[in-house]
């Protein structure tokens, strides 16, 4: 066969696929070496030498003008593709990747999706770029022993299913999976790691593959035809460049590795003119490729772009242990373990060792696989508990390696620029957290805020809210760390634009029309603003006011306003252009009045308890919009929600306190509500409930107006005792919350008038006190009290009665713009 | 082994009696390679243990409903010379699966040491027949040992139940067993060794207050294999179902026509109590002192077969399981009843289909009064 090229047919990520790839190639020392990859990366494949270069790492391609449109390609110390690049350029040879190019493959993707929606609309969570790419466990195939050969090899969809979202799975079912059935075996994984991985190897390097092209010959003959435009298209690129290196450098001194898949596509004889045929009109964009690092953990199934590998700790371990991996491995658990403080003998690791190699041989395995010596682990080193078990496979099985990529490699666009910012601002990312106190009114300070939020947004998390030194709307505490994995999160991020404004911006488009809930889009829109992200917010603001028309929980929407309220006044700080919120936020209001009411009917506690959490929230934040006519509407939804019976008592207290607080309770209708809720009818345990929502605006209420006082001591006094028990932890909960010095007033104004019931202004004085209101001395403070409550608010009875707002009237402490600028 | 083989039915089998059957078909199909001494190879005997179908069709019941992992790790793990420790809270079929296990391997599962806290090292190791001492001095006839000793001569399984409420000196006694796999008799200056086949499987559960910890040298002797609550309720009904059945067979109660409901039913009741909170997951109920466990879901449906079919219809009512039910909830007469009653106020009696059980658990509830309880 020496004037067949030579096709190594792989699973990508398989550690023994890449060592067989390595003696194959050493054997058989071609002059060039084909790759499935991207043939932009001919150009930065020589960077892969380098010493600096350390996998995991990927291959990141992207469209130069679109944003979104990304693809990666994982290659780790032990995947196969990775192990040929290196031989290739250890020993001079030259290096070429022959999938179909990145320029076709991402603009293919974008219309096989058919989503054309926003340009930033395709988020890494959704699409995986990577269809292509070596990150999906094609293949594969064994070989030393030729009787499995019909049940050998497999196949793309290998890992896949939980890898890519590709309705290409659907079509084309899953190979590997058919093929570990007919071997009698569940696990299409396992099957594949027994055959092909654990197998290290017969004497003729070459026999696996040729084994395993056999195999997927067969499979894709067992396979409906109908394989969708893509494969045949790629298939067809790959065969045009082997062609073109066949006829460079002669048959028999290329060799070719690929996923198992693609192995026998690439023998078949196609004429040339039918392959060109199919590449004619492919739909192309510019794009930009470089290497990135990468972590094990990216690897893993669950993450991100995961490669589908579950193990990604375990196989590099298989790969790089010179021998007796099992042996090898156990060791590095001990000591993993022993580290963390558990008692861990060198007995444990032999009879760990003994277990694992008996429970395969049980199992019928040729060599102990994760599965085993996980079992062995968890019966010998951690006395069958999970927690020390999940350590070692957090730590050892995934592992924490990460990547690192030479600083010659051309730096992705969205790095280039962040870099660049991060000088302009003078912000070095360096390990080691630090505190950072801006002030907001400084314009370098605010470019800082600014671009911490955009990095935010981008799911880059190197600065963290913290605590400001002082408080105030104009400062901002951050915690900034930077983690060397924060460079990955900057190169997953490249995706969405090449600065950090713009792919901050196509982010957040993309997150409005992703979220799933009108909470997640008022803090978008929250912090579009505080990120300065203007140009994103009418995309946030459309899709906000869409999902308010159609949310029905009043709940849900109470939770949305607060935010957005805040980001309206937040604006105006700032000097964004917040008409468009403002007005999305009245819409907001107007639905709340509407139908709270009738959503606070029928609570029980706990949902009672939230609705109050959501009414106060909406309080506040209405007192913030300051808009009369909604002021009136919300009054106005308060006193129904205080008259209805069939609202919980605690929150007809709370609606009845603010409309007091709010000085449109006439004093006569405050009584008669109090008299109301508390008459002897009213079972003791309601009658609390109210008390709880009315008095917990504060309790200063009490020590100003003596009536209500009085009313309450009167109904306390009447409470029968075996319901005193009842109400007592209600009652304990209400006034605990007074300031102490409220609490002591209302102590001393309760001892000094045991017997009244109404009116205390003839009873005797409260220490320090005259026994009545001396109005000259009033007077003499009114002038001050006018001129600190503003003219307007002087007009306002001059009885007095009521003490300066009550606290809960006054926008919540912690709300940023509580202090006017 | 034992020799009162009078044709006396007795009231329950050994396992090796019990599904002789079943041995001797997976002996004939199992061509694997067999330790020393064992009757069946581990796969084989992890089939016995997990069910399956022979290739003769001869079909295996399963003895043990969970994860096949568990029973592969435990019978590998008697393979290699590691003793076997399975821990689990009370009612998880520790002590079944061990006896299931030493009857496949050995064909004998009655070299069984009970662990208290009075059990003495004679126990574990041997004693004298003082009328020979006496006559003859210390010799190997005077000597009667005990069934550790007898299977390391013998190659078998032995077996220790509740390891962890032996006292921790006699526990102790087993560090040299394990290890050196050899018993050693002063008295004689001689020693029992260990041939091969020998192994030892321990019980302990995790919950007991005031047992005796292993020490760390005894514990490195043992793998551990901690046996889990049913994961599911149909994997728990399932396994109360198949055990009431086998049970109904061998006490010869009439077989139920369909059981299937209050089963379902007493394993709901369980979970819920187990959990904290109702199947559906709204609402949290209290958790009572008892353990709960399968178990006691098991006696409490063959005690209400047993009702059924001597007092009843023969069919299983509500009001058979419900006094069982009751009677496993209510361990502490103060906290559990309330807890019970609160239970049957909130969650049976809203319940759709679940009136007839309602009304007699509240019948059981109050037609015991305080005085019987007491």
């Amino acid at each position: 066969m020496t004037d067949r090229p030579l096709l190594l047919g792989v699973r990508h990520h398989g550690p023994g696929s890449a060592r067989s790839v390595h003696a194959a190639l050493a054997a058989r020392r071609p002059a060039v070496v084909l790759v499935e990859g991207p043939p932009e990366a001919d150009d930065v494949v020589a960077l892969a030498g380098d010493p600096a270069m350390s996998p995991p790492v990927a291959l990141l391609a992207h469209a130069v003008n679109d944003t979104g449109r990304a693809g990666f390609w994982p290659l780790a110390a032990f995947s196969p593709e990775w192990v040929a690049i290196r031989w290739a350029l250890d020993n001079g040879v030259p290096v070429r990747f022959i999938d179909l190019p990145a320029a076709h493959s991402l603009a293919l993707r974008d219309t096989a999706e058919s989503d054309p929606t926003e340009p930033g609309a395709a988020g890494p969570g959704t699409a995986e770029p990577r269809q292509p790419a070596p990150g999906t466990a094609e293949d594969a195939e064994d070989a030393e022993d030729a009787e499995d050969a019909e049940t050998t090899t497999a196949a793309d969809a290998a890992a896949e299913p939980s890898a890519v979202a590709d309705a290409r799975d659907d079509l084309r079912r899953d190979p590997l999976a058919a093929l570990a059935a007919a071997a009698g075996h569940d696990d299409a994984e396992r099957w594949w790691e027994d055959v092909v991985e654990h197998r290290s190897g017969g004497d003729d390097p070459l026999a696996p593959f040729a084994a395993v092209e056999e195999a997927m010959a067969e499979v894709r003959t067992a396979l409906p035809t109908e394989e969708t435009d893509r494969d045949l298209v790629r298939e067809a690129h790959m065969r045009l460049r082997l062609r073109e290196a066949v006829k460079e450098f002669g048959a028999d001194a290329v060799a070719v590795v690929c996923g198992a898949w693609h192995v026998p596509a690439l023998r078949e004889r196609r004429t040339v003119a039918a392959d060109r045929a199919l590449l004619r009109g492919l739909p192309k964009v510019r794009t930009e490729i470089t290497w990135v690092p990468w972590t094990h953990r990216r690897l893993g199934r669950a993450h991100g772009y995961g490669a589908g590998i579950e193990s990604p700790g375990w196989y590099a371990h298989l790969f790089s242990a010179a021998d007796r991996p099992v042996a090898r491995w156990m060791t590095r658990v001990a000591g993993l373990l022993r580290e963390e403080g558990f008692p861990i003998s060198s007995a444990h690791v032999i009879e760990a060792v003994r277990l694992a190699d008996t429970l395969a041989a049980m199992r019928g395995r040729p060599l102990a696989g994760l599965g085993e010596t996980i079992d062995a682990v968890r019966a010998v080193m951690c006395d069958g508990a999970e927690v020390p078990l999940n350590l070692v496979i957090d730590r050892l099985v995934v592992g924490d390696v990460l990547g690192e990529v030479p600083d010659a490699a051309p730096a992705v666009p969205l790095q280039r620029d962040l870099t660049a910012q991060q000088r302009r601002l003078r912000l070095k990312p360096e390990a080691g957290g630090r505190h950072l106190d801006l002030d907001l009114r400084k314009d370098n300070d605010a470019d800082r805020s600014r671009l911490f939020h955009r990095l935010r947004l981008l799911g880059i998390p190197w600065a963290t809210p913290a605590a400001a030194g002082s408080t105030g709307t104009f400062r901002e505490g951050w915690q900034v760390d930077w983690e060397p994995e924060l460079a990955v999160r900057v190169a997953e991020a490249g995706i969405w634009g090449i600065t950090v404004e713009s792919a901050a911006v196509a982010k957040a488009r993309a997150d409005a029309l992703a979220a799933d809930s009108l909470a997640a889009l008022t803090s978008l829109a929250e912090q579009c603003l505080l990120a300065g992200l203007g140009d994103a917010l009418p995309t946030v603001m459309r899709a906000l006011a869409d999902r308010a028309a159609l949310d029905t929980d009043v709940a849900a929407l109470a939770a949305a306003l607060p935010p957005l309220v805040r980001s309206a006044r937040y604006g105006d700080v700032r000097s964004t252009g917040t008409e468009e919120l403002t007005r999305v936020a009245h819409g907001l209001a107007e639905r709340v009045c509407v139908g709270l009411p009738t959503a606070c009917t029928g609570l029980d506690a706990d949902g009672a308890a939230a609705m109050r959490r959501h009414v106060e929230a909406t309080h506040a934040a209405l007192a913030l919009l300051d808009d009369a006519g909604l002021r009136d509407r919300w009054r106005g939804t308060l006193r129904r929600l205080a008259r209805r019976d069939t609202v919980p008592a605690v929150l007809r207290g709370r609606a009845a306190r603010f409309l007091l607080d709010e000085g449109v309770l006439p004093d006569d209708e405050a009584d008669r509500l109090i008299g109301l809720e508390l008459s002897p009818a009213v079972p003791p345990a309601r009658a609390a409930g109210w008390i709880e929502g009315f008095l917990a605006g504060g309790g200063l209420l009490l020590v100003h107006d003596e009536r209500l006082l009085a009313l309450i001591d009167t109904w306390l006094g009447s409470v029968p005792a075996d319901s005193f028990t009842d109400v007592l932890p209600l009652l304990r909960r209400s006034f605990g919350s007074f300031e102490p010095g409220v609490r002591r007033s209302v102590g001393e104004l309760v001892r000094r008038s045991p017997g009244t019931t109404t009116g205390g202004s003839e009873t005797a004085p409260t220490p320090g006190f005259g026994d009545r209101t001396d109005s000259g001395r009033a007077d003499a403070a009114l002038p001050v009290l006018r001129l600190l409550l503003g003219e307007a608010a002087a007009g306002g009875d001059p009885a007095a009665s009521d003490p300066p707002p009550a606290p809960s009237a006054a926008p919540p402490a912690d709300d940023p713009i509580g202090a006017p600028a | 082994m034992t020799a009162e083989t009078t044709g006396q039915p007795v009231l329950r089998p050994h396992a090796e009696d019990a599904f002789a059957e079943e041995l001797s078909a997976l002996a004939a199909a199992d061509d694997r390679p067999r330790p020393e001494r064992w009757k069946l190879s581990p796969w084989a005997v992890a089939t016995y243990l997990l069910g399956g179908t022979l290739a003769d069709g001869t079909v295996i019941t399963p003895k043990y409903v969970g994860p096949r992992r568990i029973v592969e790790v435990a019978v590998t793990t008697l393979a290699t010379d590691r003793a076997l420790l399975l821990l689990g809270v009370p009612g998880t079929a520790k002590t079944w699966v061990s006896e299931h296990l030493a009857a496949a391997v050995s064909g004998d599962s009655t070299l069984i040491v009970q662990g208290t806290a009075g059990t003495a090292e004679e126990a574990i190791r041997y004693g004298w027949n003082y009328a020979q001492l006496l006559a003859k001095g210390p010799s190997r006839e005077a000597m009667v040992a005990g069934p550790v000793m007898r299977a390391m001569s013998e190659g078998m399984i032995a077996r220790v139940e509740e390891l962890t409420r032996i006292p921790a000196d006699v526990q102790d006694s087993l560090i040299t067993i394990l290890s050196e796999k050899t018993l050693p008799i002063p008295e004689l200056n001689d020693e029992v060794q260990a041939v091969r086949g020998f192994n030892l499987i321990a019980t302990a559960n995790d919950r007991d207050k005031g047992v005796n910890e292993l020490s760390s040298a005894l514990r490195r002797r043992f793998n551990t294999v901690v046996l889990p609550l049913p994961a599911s309720s149909d994997a728990e009904v399932e396994i109360v179902s198949r055990r009431v059945d086998q049970l109904g067979r061998s006490l010869h109660l009439p077989a139920a026509p369909d059981a299937i409901d209050e089963i379902r039913r007493v394993v709901t009741v369980f979970r819920e109590l187990r959990g904290g909170v109702t199947t559906d997951g709204r609402t949290r109920v209290k958790t009572p002192s008892g353990t709960l466990s399968t178990a006691e879901a098991i006696s409490v449906v063959t005690n209400g077969l047993a009702l059924a079919a001597h007092f009843g219809d023969g069919v299983l009512r509500p009001a058979d399981v419900a006094a069982g039910i009751q009677g496993a909830v209510v361990r502490d007469p103060a906290a559990d009843s309330l807890i019970w009653q609160e239970y049957l106020e909130t969650v049976v009696r809203e319940r759709d289909g679940w009136s007839d059980f309602y009304r007699a658990a509240r019948d059981a509830a109050s037609g015991r009064p305080h005085g019987d309880a007491a």
